[in-house]
C-alpha cells in the first residue's frame, strides 16, 4: 500500500500510474489525480484516497545544465540526491535542502521546503527559476516568477494542486568542497537558546537546535538542548575520505519501539553526546542528512506509524509560544525523539501556501496513540492558532480546516488555480 | 580488468540499461545507444550528456532501429562501430519484452514473436559482431538474460526458452571468444522494479532496483565475468530450483 513517510492514515488509490515520459497526457480523469514522488512528506498531502497517483520517480532525467551559471534544468522525479551527487563534484550545491535528500525536485517545490539555511538563503522556490506545469486540459505552462508570477506563485508550495510539476529549472550555490565547517553547543534554557541564536544566525549559514522535550534544565524548565551551526568548507580537510554508514531498519517490529522509557533515555543520551563548541570539518551529509543514514527509520514505530507536529510562530509571539509548546509536550509526558526548533529568516516564502514565514519553526514526532496524541495535539493547536502560527501541511495529518485557514489566509486565492482535475487527501480535508 | 570507455548499448530506454548508460556517462564513457523510441532515446541522450559532461553530443550518441528487425542490424553496427572510431570496448544486448504468457499459450504466432525478440534477434545479433571482435581480439560482449532461462515454469516459460536459448548461446561464444582474448558475459537479473514488471506485486526483498543490477552489470562487464546473477542471492534460488528433481517440479505452481 502506497504511505506517506509516517504511514498515517493508510488508505486506498482507485489508480497508480506510473509516467516515465514527460508531455504524455494524464490518465482520463474519472478520479481526481495527485503526483507523487517518494512520499517523504507525512500525512495525506500526498495521498489521494479513492482517486488516481501519478508516480513521478521515473521521471528522473536531466535536461541541461550550465556549468558556468549553476543552473540547471532536470525532470521533476530526479531526486534530491541525484542532484547532489551529480553538483557537488563539480562545486554547486543544491541551494535549499531539507533534512533528507530522499525528496524528487517537484516535491520539494510544491512543499517549497526549507532547510537549516532558511534565515540565510529562504525556501526552496526562491531558487526556482522556472518550471513546466502540465495541466489536465493537456495544457503545458511555463511558470516562471517574472513571466508568470502567479502561476509560480501558485505552483511553488502549491502541494501538486495546480497540475503535474514536469520539469524544474533551479539555480545551485557555488562551494569548493563537500565539507562543512560546523560546531554544536549545550544551552540550558529556551532563554539562552534566543540569546545563541541571535549571535551565531549573522555569521552561520545553517543553524538548526535539538530540544529536550522530556527532561528540564538546571533551572527546572524544558527547553535545553543543543545548538549547532555550519558553513560551507572553503577548503576540505586532510583526511577528506568520507563513507557514508548504511545502516538500515530492516523490519517492522511488532510494536513501536518509541515507548516514555526509550525516549527519555534518548532524550538524555541526544543532550550528553560530545559537542564541538569550535567549528571543525564535518561532511555534509552527516550535517545536513543524519537520519538518511538509517534507511526506513520510520520502521521504528511500528506498523501503527507516527505523526510530525511542525507549527511555525510569528516573530512577536515565538518566545512564550515555544516555551507554552514545550510545556505542554513535556506535560503530556508523550515526549517527541527529536524536537528540532529552528528560527526563520524575515522573509515569507514565494507560494501562496508557503510554510516558511518570519518567525521560528518547532517540529515535534510522536508515536500513534490515539486519542491521548489527539488530545496533545488539540492543546498544541490552540497555543499554534492563538500565537497566530500556522502547521506545515508536508507534516500534517489532522489539522481543522479552520487551522489551516487561519495560517494560510491565501487559501482561496489559492484554490482558483488548483486544476480541476486534481486533488489531495489533505486538500479534501482542509476545504471541506 | 576491461576498459569501458566506449560502449554500445542496444536497447537503451530499458530502466536497467538506462542505469547502466547513466554509470558509465558519469565514468567518461564514450557511448551508442540505440532505442526503438526516438523520443525516449532523445531524451535519454540529453539525460547522459548532463551526467557526462557531453554539452556538445560528441561522445554521447545514439540511433534509433527496431532491434527485433534482423536487416536492420547491419546498419547499426555500422553506425555503431563509426560513432566510436572503429574502438568498440563492449557491447550490451539489453533490448526485450515480458510476454504475456497467457496470450503466448492461446497463439503459436504470439508464440514465436516472443522467442524471436528475447531470443533469436538477439543471437542474430550476435553472430554478427562475433568476428568482429574475434578478429581485434579483446573487448566484452554482454547480454541480459534472465533466470527464467534456468528452469522453464508454467507461468513463463515462452519468456524462459528465450532467455534460456540465448544464455546456451552465449555459453558457446564464451568458449570460441575465450582463445581470442573477449569476454562474454551473461547477465541474469532477478525480480527488478522496472516498468517491464509494472503491475507484479513488488514488495519483498527480492525485488531490485535498477540503479543495483546496472551496478553489477558495470562491475561483471568490466571484470569480465561469466555468469552474473544479479543481486547474487539468485544464484543461491536458481541453484536450488535447478536441483528440484523434475517429477516433482511439474506438480509445483511457480
Amino acid at each position: 500500500m502506497t504511505t506517506s513517510w509516517n504511514r498515517i492514515p493508510r488508505v486506498a488509490h482507485a489508480a497508480e500510474v506510473t509516467l516515465n515520459r514527460r508531455g504524455q497526457p494524464l490518465p482520463g480523469a474519472s478520479h481526481p489525480l495527485l503526483a507523487y514522488g517518494l512520499g517523504r512528506s507525512y500525512g495525506d498531502v500526498c495521498l489521494n484516497p479513492g482517486g488516481s497517483l501519478l508516480h513521478t520517480r521515473d521521471l528522473d532525467r536531466f535536461i541541461a545544465f550550465d556549468p558556468d551559471t549553476g543552473r540547471i534544468t532536470a525532470e521533476a522525479g530526479l531526486t534530491l540526491d541525484d542532484l547532489l551527487r551529480f553538483a557537488v563534484p563539480r562545486g554547486w550545491f543544491v541551494p535549499v535542502v531539507p533534512g533528507t535528500r530522499f525528496v524528487t525536485l517537484g516535491g520539494a517545490v510544491a512543499n517549497d521546503v526549507h532547510g537549516k539555511n532558511h534565515h540565510h538563503a529562504g525556501s526552496f522556490g526562491e531558487h526556482v527559476r522556472a518550471l513546466t506545469l502540465r495541466r489536465s486540459n493537456g495544457e503545458c505552462l511555463e511558470v516562471t516568477p517574472d513571466g508568470t508570477p502567479d502561476w509560480f506563485a501558485a505552483t511553488v508550495g502549491g502541494l501538486g494542486l495546480t497540475g503535474l510539476i514536469e520539469t524544474v529549472t533551479l539555480q545551485l550555490i557555488p562551494v569548493r568542497t563537500p565539507w562543512m565547517r560546523a560546531w554544536s553547543q549545550r544551552f540550558d534554557s529556551l532563554d539562552e537558546f534566543w540569546e545563541l541564536d541571535a549571535r551565531a544566525e549573522r555569521e552561520w549559514p545553517y543553524t538548526v537546535a535539538w530540544i529536550d522535550c522530556l527532561n528540564p534544565g538546571p533551572r527546572g524548565e524544558i527547553g535545553r538542548g543543543i545548538y549547532s551551526g555550519a558553513r560551507h568548507a572553503t577548503t576540505a580537510p586532510a583526511r577528506n575520505q568520507y563513507r557514508e554508514p548504511r545502516r538500515a531498519i530492516p523490519l517492522d517490529p511488532p510494536v513501536s519501539l518509541v515507548n516514555r522509557v526509550t525516549l527519555r533515555l534518548f532524550n538524555q543520551l541526544y543532550y550528553r553526546q560530545s559537542v564541538h563548541p569550535t567549528a571543525r570539518a564535518v561532511h555534509h551529509l552527516p550535517w545536513l542528512f543524519p537520519l538518511d543514514a538509517i534507511r526506513h527509520w520510520n520502521r521504528i514505530y511500528g506498523y501503527k506509524g507516527f505523526y510530525q507536529y511542525q507549527c511555525v510562530l510569528p516573530p512577536h509571539a515565538q518566545k512564550d509560544g515555544m516555551q507554552a509548546l514545550l510545556d505542554a509536550v513535556a506535560a503530556s509526558g508523550q515526549g517527541s525523539f527529536l524536537a528540532v526548533l529552528k528560527r526563520f529568516g524575515d522573509r515569507a516564502g514565494p507560494g501562496m501556501l508557503s510554510f516558511p514565514r518570519p518567525g521560528a519553526t518547532l517540529a515535534l514526532d510522536f508515536p500513534e496513540r490515539g486519542n491521548e496524541t489527539e488530545h496533545l495535539f488539540r492543546r498544541l493547536d490552540r497555543i499554534v492558532q492563538e500565537a497566530g502560527g500556522a502547521l506545515y501541511p508536508a507534516k500534517d495529518a489532522r489539522m481543522s480546516p479552520e487551522l489551516f485557514r487561519s495560517g494560510f489566509p491565501r487559501w482561496e486565492e489559492f484554490a482558483s488555480f488548483v486544476d480541476s482535475e486534481f486533488s489531495s487527501g489533505f486538500w479534501r480535508r482542509v476545504t471541506k | 580488468m576491461n576498459r569501458l570507455q566506449s560502449v554500445v548499448i542496444l536497447g537503451a530506454t530499458s530502466a536497467i540499461a538506462t542505469a547502466v548508460a547513466r554509470e558509465l556517462a558519469e565514468h567518461g564513457a564514450r557511448l551508442f545507444l540505440i532505442a526503438r523510441d526516438g523520443e525516449r532515446l532523445e531524451t535519454l541522450l540529453q539525460d547522459l550528456r548532463v551526467r557526462g559532461d557531453d554539452a556538445s553530443g560528441t561522445r554521447i550518441l545514439g540511433t534509433t532501429a527496431d532491434l527485433a528487425d534482423i536487416d536492420a542490424h547491419a546498419d547499426v553496427w555500422a553506425q555503431a562501430q563509426e560513432a566510436l572510431g572503429n574502438n568498440i570496448d563492449a557491447v550490451l544486448l539489453a533490448w526485450g519484452t515480458l510476454p504475456d504468457q497467457e496470450a503466448c499459450n492461446a497463439s503459436v504466432a504470439t508464440t514465436l514473436e516472443a522467442i524471436h525478440v528475447n531470443g533469436t534477434s538477439g543471437i542474430a545479433f550476435l553472430a554478427r559482431i562475433a568476428p568482429d571482435f574475434e578478429q581485434r581480439g579483446r573487448g566484452v560482449i554482454a547480454a541480459i538474460g534472465s533466470v527464467a532461462g534456468d528452469r522453464g515454469r508454467q507461468s513463463n516459460y515462452v519468456y524462459g526458452t528465450a532467455k534460456g536459448m540465448l544464455a546456451t548461446y552465449l555459453q558457446g561464444l564464451r568458449n570460441r571468444l575465450f582463445f581470442s582474448g573477449v569476454d562474454v558475459v551473461t547477465i541474469k537479473p532477478g525480480f527488478v522494479r522496472t516498468p517491464m514488471t509494472e503491475g507484479f506485486n513488488r514488495a519483498g526483498a527480492l525485488w531490485a532496483e535498477p540503479e543495483t543490477v546496472a551496478r553489477g552489470i558495470v562491475k561483471a562487464m568490466r571484470r569480465g565475468s561469466d555468469v552474473a546473477y544479479l543481486p547474487w542471492i539468485w544464484w543461491g534460488i536458481m541453484t536450488v530450483i535447478r536441483l528440484i528433481p523434475e517429477y516433482l517440479f511439474k506438480r509445483l505452481k511457480l
